[in-house]
């Protein structure tokens, strides 16, 4: 059992200057606009000025994805037409253990978040991880997925990582 | 008949409503008309029956109380006098006289982790469970709803999707999240049960894991689905086999790719011949064989692909057992059930 933190020092990055969203001139609540990769990245990094939302955090650290540069805006691929969504994150080690468990996390988040209609796909970079196609796999698969997430632990693990929204 | 020269479309009879969460599974009574059972992340099951005077269905039962997590897959005995349930919670339970006041459970607790599928032989003496920890088991059906450990399976090195018995001989197989199906057999009633084939990439099987099985009437042919976004047919020489030649493997007939993008969790061969798939992509998909009536080649081909079946995942597909009415159930993340008639287009 390793006693510790996976990773004691991880490189945390300068926070990017953030692309401002151009002002939406309709206020209409119900015309829908099409979800892109500013905004799916925004769900999972939250701009510091929508106070609504939380950053996820890192299982072991008090940052967030953002600023260990797990999760960059790079890295959502987004066709809001076919509604499909696939999310690459880059653990911060390669043997990170807790990548499971942040694949669990940003699952959860996007589907607390999409509309229901989104197919969601998680992987990790390519080259990131020692275990990467198993590991692919398993944050794949929908039987696993939601056995785990019946999983009393797990669960607590996920919310402590995205705190309740308002 | 040839199905395909006619103007046939999945035709929506009916969504039943009620499961509160998911639907997993759904299977048809064998021995009444009209009468589907369905199983959900809900921890319940629903028993929904046909009315003989409005033709419409509604939920005669809801099985509650037992299963304390998600209940993955159900399946009628023979007789349908048993209904087996298999749960997250790591239990089978089989249900007698369900929801009457001489209702009886009996729980099987064996399996480590969740348990996945469970299926009963064609005569209903055997019973086959399999789950997350890799493991299947052979259970004797005994008087008055007792089971008897007949046999535990290793073999598989990961979490076992599902199990089927054969239609017409004892010979069982379950397929896996290693990609690959096992063939089990056992040399006479009395002997142990041995892995005596598995169907991987080397003999022109799956790439990812195989989600279902299932057979066609006659036994002697066998379509796969899996994650790979394939569907795979075999046969099998099965007079050989039902003649006491010894076992006779499985190979490998086609592929059918490019159909389905999300990953394809069930498969299920009707009595006349029509393969009904269901898939991550919201479609249920019917293919036939085209070369069904002539002594030439099989030639799968596409039936017809019914988009946005539902609203989400279709989970699990059926067709209803008798040999005319066409019926299909299918069970989805939207928590529906739908009944659908595969009948000629107006």
């Amino acid at each position: 059992m390793v006693t510790g933190l996976i990773n004691e020092n991880p490189i945390i990055y300068p926070k990017k200057e953030r692309r401002l969203r151009t002002d939406s001139s309709t206020t209409d609540e119900f015309t829908p606009e099409p979800i892109d990769q500013l905004e799916i990245f925004d769900i999972l990094n939250f701009g510091n000025c929508n106070p609504f939302v939380v950053d996820i955090k890192d299982p072991e650290h008090p940052n967030t994805l953002e600023d260990l540069r797990v999760v960059t805006e790079d890295s959502v691929e987004v066709d809001d037409e076919n509604s499909y969504v696939r999310v690459t994150f880059t653990p911060t080690v390669e043997h990170c253990s807790m990548a499971t468990v942040i694949g669990l996390c940003v699952r959860v988040k996007l589907l607390r978040s999409l509309p229901s209609r989104y197919k969601i796909d998680i992987r990790v970079a390519p080259g990131s991880h020692a275990t990467e196609d198993a590991l692919n796999k398993q944050l794949n698969d929908k039987e696993r997925v939601a056995a785990a997430l019946e999983n009393p632990n797990l669960v607590e693990m996920v919310d402590e990582c995205l705190p309740s929204e308002e | 008949m040839k199905l395909m020269d006619k103007n046939l479309g999945l035709v929506e009879v009916q969504k039943l409503e009620g499961h509160t969460d998911r639907v997993w599974n759904v299977a048809w009574n064998p021995a009444a008309d009209g009468v589907l059972a369905s199983c959900s992340a809900d921890k319940t099951v629903r028993i929904w029956e046909q009315s003989s005077l409005t033709r419409s269905w509604t939920c005669k039962a809801v099985l509650e109380g037992t299963h304390t997590r998600t209940v993955k897959s159900l399946a009628w005995s023979p007789s349908a006098k048993l209904l087996a349930t298999a749960s997250f919670d790591g239990t089978t339970c089989v249900w007698e006289n369900f929801a009457t006041d001489s209702e009886s459970v009996s729980v099987l607790q064996v399996h480590e982790s969740e348990v996945k599928s469970v299926s009963w032989n064609a005569s209903g003496s055997l019973l086959a469970t399999c789950g997350r920890d890799k493991s299947v088991w052979i259970w004797e059906v005994l008087p008055e709803n007792e089971f008897d450990c007949a046999a535990v399976l290793t073999g598989h090195s990961e979490d076992v999707k599902m199990v089927l018995w054969h239609p017409t001989m004892d010979v069982l197989f379950s397929c896996s999240y290693d990609n690959t199906v096992k063939i089990w057999w056992s040399e006479d009633e009395y002997g142990d049960y041995n892995c005596v084939q598995t169907l991987g990439e080397s003999n022109n099987g799956h790439s990812s894991t195989v989600w279902s099985i299932s057979f066609n009437a006659a036994g002697d042919k066998m379509v796969t689905c899996s994650d790979d976004l394939t569907v795979k047919i075999w046969k099998t020489d099965i007079s050989r086999m039902q003649s006491g030649e010894g076992y006779v493997p499985w190979t490998h007939v086609c592929t059918l790719s490019g159909f389905h993008d999300r990953t394809i969790y069930s498969v299920h061969w009707s009595r006349d011949g029509v393969i009904a798939c269901g898939a991550g992509d919201d479609t249920i998909q019917l293919f036939v064989d085209s070369n069904s009536d002539s002594v030439d080649r099989p030639s799968y081909k596409l039936l017809l692909k019914k988009e946005k079946a539902h609203e989400k995942d279709v989970n699990s597909v059926q067709w209803a057992p008798d040999k005319e009415s066409r019926l299909l159930a299918s069970g989805s993340d939207d928590k529906m059930v739908k009944i659908w008639k595969l009948a000629s287009e107006p």
